[in-house]
């Protein structure tokens, strides 16, 4: 039968574990930015990758993964306000195309 | 008892219970989780948009801005800084498992060790911030280019430094306070959730703002 002491053990494994998978994320960050891709391609394998790490930090380092609810509040809420700031991005790309009716 | 009585009686019970419940549900914690607890969880929600904002707009001039600079040409300090500070998540989590077994000692050394991370990376930071400086980049100017590039980069590295700072005074004074018997062991998971909740913020911040503007 385990312990209370074999829990707290394995849980330290756990977080080594992910700790040492948020590191070689942050590496493949890194290693990205030496492709030779076009800085679109570069953004989009950089935030994935930076998605799922703050994935693994926020279940993990700070335990939403036991908490479903709480979980859905942070997903819903900073969720929405993330997807509500993206509105602008056309009239960035209009800044610099210049199209149709920047000129 | 007649049966009006009983009736009116039953009535009365189920009134009672569904005030009871009500109570409950405007009373109870929220999700089960502790109210200080709760308050910093709203708090990171809050940060969280206000980092998203700051990235999205720089987004928004990077990506509007045709001869954006890359004046980065090695990563080294900062996949130093990205080390140091992920690393500081690790013994933030020691230093929280060492206060839930109440290893008093143990848990004052880690959350030491890793405020004294937090003081590296800031050091570390500033010594980056020197180097810009020094080569003539300041909030309203850009020896390469758009003068966006230096407002962008100052203000959300300061941001970011700005929490480290805040963090690692919280961690002193909580690991402090803790060690003298006025905290808990929930109040250095709390202060754990803001440093984790800075390390993350950091995941973005690399990648968008140093690798993004490497030089080739």
């Amino acid at each position: 039968m385990a312990t209370a002491e074999d829990h707290k053990s394995s849980g330290m494994g756990k977080d080594l574990v992910v700790y040492l998978c948020i590191l070689a994320l942050a590496a493949i960050q890194f290693v990205i930015a030496y492709q030779s891709i076009s800085a679109s391609q570069m953004f989009v394998r950089m935030l994935i990758v930076a998605i799922v790490e703050a994935a693994l930090a926020l279940l993990f380092f700070m335990h939403l993964k036991d908490n479903r609810g709480l979980l859905w509040f942070f997903v819903i809420f900073t969720g929405f306000v993330l997807l509500a700031m993206q509105y602008g991005w056309t009239d960035s790309f209009r800044l610099i195309d210049g199209v149709p009716w920047a000129k | 008892m007649s049966q009006a009585d009983l009736s009116i009686q039953a009535h009365s019970i189920q009134a009672q219970v569904a005030r009871s419940e009500a109570t409950d549900v405007m009373t109870a914690p929220a999700f089960s989780v502790p109210a200080k607890k709760m308050a910093m969880w709203l708090f990171i929600i809050a940060d969280t948009a206000t980092f998203a904002g700051c990235l999205v707009a720089y987004g928004f001039i990077r990506n509007g801005t045709p001869d954006w600079p890359r004046p980065f040409h090695s990563i080294t300090n900062v996949a130093l800084m990205t080390f140091i500070l992920l690393t500081s998540s690790l013994t933030m989590l020691i230093g929280v498992r060492a206060a839930q077994r109440g290893d008093k000692a143990g848990a004052f050394r880690w959350t030491m060790l890793t405020a004294v991370a937090g003081i590296l990376f800031a050091a570390l930071h500033i010594r980056e911030w020197m180097g810009l400086i020094g080569e003539g980049a300041t909030l309203f100017h850009n020896p390469w280019g758009t003068p966006l590039f230096g407002s962008a980069f100052f203000s959300i590295t300061g941001l970011h430094l700005l929490h480290v700072t805040g963090g690692v005074i919280a961690l002193i004074a909580v690991a402090i306070r803790y060690n003298g018997g006025r905290y808990k062991a929930d109040d250095l998971e709390i202060t754990g959730l803001y440093w984790h909740f800075v390390d993350m913020v950091w995941m973005f911040v690399v990648p968008m703002v140093y690798l993004l503007n490497l030089a080739h």
